[in-house]
């Protein structure tokens, strides 16, 4: 523990801020005449140049249909996009790039898997999510469990936001067929234990999807060792463009998988007596997809990769730690999700205060953050509150910008006095 | 009377608090800080909304916040008279702006009523966000239905 910590510290020497603010142009502009402070990063996460210039490039210099072209431009267009996938497919370490399918976002990813296990459903069935899940992870189980008699029931949290791990025993049963859960919870910040999760389900024979919308932006999930069946993840909260997303998939499962959409691309052969499916990946990517935007994916993950991830994880704890601290000097500021093992996310509340105040008084200070039920309508109701402020943090805020948040907090509040 | 129609009829936003009052308190705020101070003060004014009438029925949707309207159509002078609640200050403030102009009158002059205007001259949707913007315009959709239907009964 110790080594680790002085490692951290030199490691953090090398860390520089200041050089990784200006690889983000968005991020060095006025708001209400103030600099802008950009904490709404679990909403979506801001774009580095080398995102930007990877689609610029890909406009000016390959654009064409992937996969079909008889020609230079096309093949171009087919390899960048393909290199994009192989890219996903070692940043998540999965076998293959047939398990990396390009999806629209985690939501789209949560609908395809949902659909594509309903036939595997039948009434009785239980479908495990929990509390603290995105509405994207609810509602895809909802719609299928409508459809096929299954159930969709919810793993209990505790007050401090932690997954209730006596709620996950008693509830995980032989009626149930499937776990789907976030990694990291978009409100809370909450980091679930999902590899010993994942595990108990497997040895009951339970299919297990994984949401790293929220996980993927502060950690590099390994899919083998945590050895989930899906994991689904946003590009835009990973510093990529929005309009894309990843599912991955076990490939055994997928190819027992009906397709999603019917197109062009997904199929094999098409005649009216009999149309046959494309292999995997593209079975599940029916119609011209999202290449620019995969292509910016996959340069983000490149960006990324080139960064001292832990040196990026030792400075977002800064950031947290540094908030926390700071929580005292407003009076009735409460954090709403006090999990140990946190991502730099802080949802809050200030009595007397409502949150929509709060973030329209923080935007004129030139402050972003996301106020209101975050998508997460079950867990305001576990907390009876209509909402929360939240404040959520990436690799390239300061600790000079934790700080204005807290002032301009106070501000805020005496402005209510 | 009972209690509630004497809430309406003494409600001083549109009566003591006027438009007048309101585009000459603005006239001279000039930062932020200062403006909302002034829309939270107005807010401060709505008269209290009674529980009972926070209900599906009186819910106004678009808002981020939770608002709620009622009115009372008083007979004998004719005009329509207005309550608004919200959880939220800001809200609240925006609200009372809202009453000023349309609180009390006469359906047909209601709907005569160019809010567009008012909002322009205090210059409001420039200091809110589009959301919120959206969550005014729902406020003012609502009353104006409901003078239409008034209007027409």
């Amino acid at each position: 523990m110790t080594d680790l910590s002085v490692a951290n510290t030199a490691k953090k020497t090398a860390f520089d801020v200041d050089a990784i603010r200006r690889d983000f142009p968005i991020l060095s502009q006025q708001v209400n005449g103030k600099p802008l402070v950009y904490l709404d990063n679990g909403a979506s996460a801001q774009k580095p140049v080398a995102v930007l210039d990877a689609m610029d490039r890909y406009y000016r210099e390959m654009h064409s249909n992937v996969h079909r072209g008889a020609h230079t431009l096309g093949d171009r267009a087919t390899v960048a996009f393909e290199g994009a996938r192989e890219t996903v497919r070692e940043f998540l370490n999965a076998d293959s790039t047939r398990e990396i399918i390009w999806t629209r976002g985690t939501t789209e990813a949560i609908n395809l898997v949902a659909n594509g296990l309903a036939p595997q459903l039948k009434p009785g069935d239980e479908i495990l999510v929990s509390q603290m899940e995105h509405h994207a992870n609810i509602v895809p189980w909802q719609m299928i469990a409508e459809r096929t008699g299954a159930k969709v029931v919810p793993v209990q949290i505790t007050p401090e936001g932690e997954l209730d791990l006596e709620s996950f025993n008693s509830l995980l049963n032989d009626r149930t067929r499937i776990l789907a859960i976030t990694h990291v919870s978009n409100v809370l910040g909450t980091v679930n234990p999902v590899a010993a999760l994942v595990q108990q389900a497997k040895a009951r024979g339970v299919l297990t999807l994984l949401d790293g919308a929220q996980a993927v932006p502060h950690y590099r999930p390994d899919v083998q060792a945590l050895d989930c069946d899906f994991y689904v993840f946003s590009s835009h909260k990973l510093f990529g463009p929005t309009g894309i997303g990843v599912l991955y998939g076990r490939a055994q499962l997928l190819e027992e998988m009906p397709p999603y959409q019917g197109g062009g691309e997904m199929i094999e052969r098409v005649s009216f007596e009999r149309t046959t499916w494309n292999t995997l990946p593209y079975k599940f990517e029916a119609g011209t997809p999202a290449i620019a935007e995969a292509v910016g994916l996959g340069a983000a993950i490149e960006y990324l990769g080139r960064l001292d991830r832990r040196a990026l994880e030792t400075a977002e704890k800064a950031l947290l730690d540094r908030a926390n601290q700071l929580v005292e000097t407003v009076p009735g500021m409460e954090i709403i999700g006090t999990a140990k093992h946190k991502v730099p996310v802080m949802s809050f509340k200030i009595a007397g205060l409502h949150p929509s105040d709060i973030g329209t008084l923080l935007d004129q200070q030139g402050i972003a953050i996301r106020t209101g039920h975050h998508c997460a309508m079950p867990l305001m109701d576990f907390y009876g509150v209509p909402g929360t402020a939240r404040a959520s943090f990436a690799f390239y805020n300061t600790l000079d910008e934790v700080e204005q948040l807290f002032t301009a907090l106070q501000k805020v509040q005496r402005l209510f006095a | 009377m009972t209690a509630c129609e004497q809430t309406f009829l003494n409600n001083p936003l549109g009566k003591d608090t006027t438009l007048e009052d309101v585009l000459d308190g603005f006239e001279f705020l000039d930062d932020w800080e200062e403006r909302y101070a002034f829309i939270i003060d107005l807010g401060k004014q709505l008269p209290s909304f009674p529980d009972e009438a926070r209900t599906e029925e009186n819910y106004v949707h678009g808002c981020q916040s939770q608002v709620w309207l009622i009115h009372h159509y008083d007979e004998e002078s004719g005009k329509l008279f207005l309550l608004i609640d919200s959880d939220a200050m800001i809200v609240r403030g925006l609200a009372a702006i809202i009453l000023v102009a349309l609180n009390g009158k006469t359906p047909r002059d209601l709907l005569a009523t160019d809010i567009d205007e008012l909002f322009e001259k205090l210059d409001l949707f420039r200091h809110i966000s589009p959301t919120r913007g959206n969550g005014l315009r729902a406020m003012v959709g609502k009353i104006r239905d409901t003078a239409a239907r008034v209007a027409a009964a």
